[in-house]
């Protein structure tokens, strides 16, 4: 399936998983976007890789931010109407309390929708969505 | 031959000796980041981050590669690596460059960190990801860096860093960077 089949499918059916499945990065780490009345839901499976400290056995901030970015640029694709993937233009990623190694979630709601920018905060959290483990405000081009 | 033939060949050897010294513990630091960071990291190693510069001792540079494979592509219509990848890479070439700018082995945490991305990289190359620790105050440490494909002066993505220090909580990462013997006990 083209990338355009699985973009059109996942609108259609509200069934992003071909569309996770045709970006490689996020198939190699297990990420997935479900799709529910809020809208999209980054979820990240815990997987061993992920780690940063292993001390603490927290998980990697790049793979939180990866998370956060991710969920961002498939929210502004699944609402919008382009066929290709956002362009990110910037992201600042706010680290607010180790993430533990669990399921993390993400999910994005658009500041400002403009016809070629959007901002967008995202937030991650694990078990309690009331104590978040990271948030990043972004800008994406509309592809 | 003379005395100061004599005096000039002691202060060559002695120079050459410092120079030595130096470059003998540039690579021994830099083998402690390999070790401890790069590999002992599961994430990193995932990445497959690689050592390129540690810089000169407590000057807080590192500089790590980032080697291109299929699997960190983000958009499979152009082959460029996704964004996230950068990020994570930056991320951990920014705590690096904290751990190298510490005089003594402390836990740190990254507070936040902004990227711009300022021009997509391109498929199927290697990213250096180089950044400095300009800045450690008691509490904060604040990092600069930019990744690229080979030349600084045409950048993929500055980066933006501030990091929480603990100077209360040794860590055990940065007590493995210190005695290079990482990963020892770990699970």
């Amino acid at each position: 399936m083209s990338f355009l089949e699985a973009l059109a499918r996942a609108r259609r059916e509200g069934d992003l998983s071909e569309v996770v499945a045709a970006v490689p990065y996020m198939r190699a780490m297990g990420m997935e976007m479900r799709v529910d009345e809020e809208g999209v839901l980054g979820v990240l499976p815990f997987a061993e890789h992920h780690i940063g400290n292993y001390a603490i056995r927290a998980i990697h901030g790049g793979v939180l931010g990866a998370l956060l970015e991710s969920t961002a640029a498939i929210t502004v694709l699944y609402t919008s109407e382009s066929v290709h993937l956002p362009r990110i233009v910037n992201i600042t990623v706010e680290y607010l309390r180790s993430a533990k190694a669990e399921t993390t979630f993400a999910r994005s709601r658009f500041t400002k929708q403009g016809r070629r920018v959007v901002s967008v905060r995202t937030v991650a959290w694990q078990g309690d969505a009331a104590k978040p483990v990271a948030a990043a405000q972004s800008h994406l081009l509309i592809g | 031959m003379s005395e100061r033939d004599e005096a000039a060949a002691a202060k060559t050897a002695a120079a050459k000796t410092a120079a030595e010294k130096v470059a003998a513990e540039k690579a021994a630091r830099a083998a402690r980041i390999d070790q401890a960071f790069n590999r002992a990291v599961p994430y990193n190693a995932w990445l497959g981050l690689e050592t390129v510069d540690v810089g000169e001792k407590g000057a807080g540079r590192l500089v790590l590669r980032l080697p291109f494979r299929e699997e960190l592509v983000g958009n499979p219509e152009t082959g460029v690596l996704h964004g996230g990848v950068i990020t994570a890479a930056m991320d951990a070439t920014s705590g690096g460059s904290v751990f190298l700018a510490l005089a003594e082995p402390l836990r740190i945490a990254t507070l936040d960190l902004r990227i711009d991305y300022l021009r997509p990289a391109e498929a199927g190359r290697d990213v250096l990801c180089s950044a400095h620790c300009y800045r450690v105050s008691r509490q904060v440490a604040f990092t600069r860096g930019v990744a690229h494909h080979g030349d600084p002066g045409e950048p993929i993505a500055h980066a933006v860093g501030t990091f929480m220090i603990f100077r209360d909580a040794p860590s055990r990462m940065a007590d493995a960077l210190k005695s290079g013997r990482a990963g020892e006990g770990e699970p």
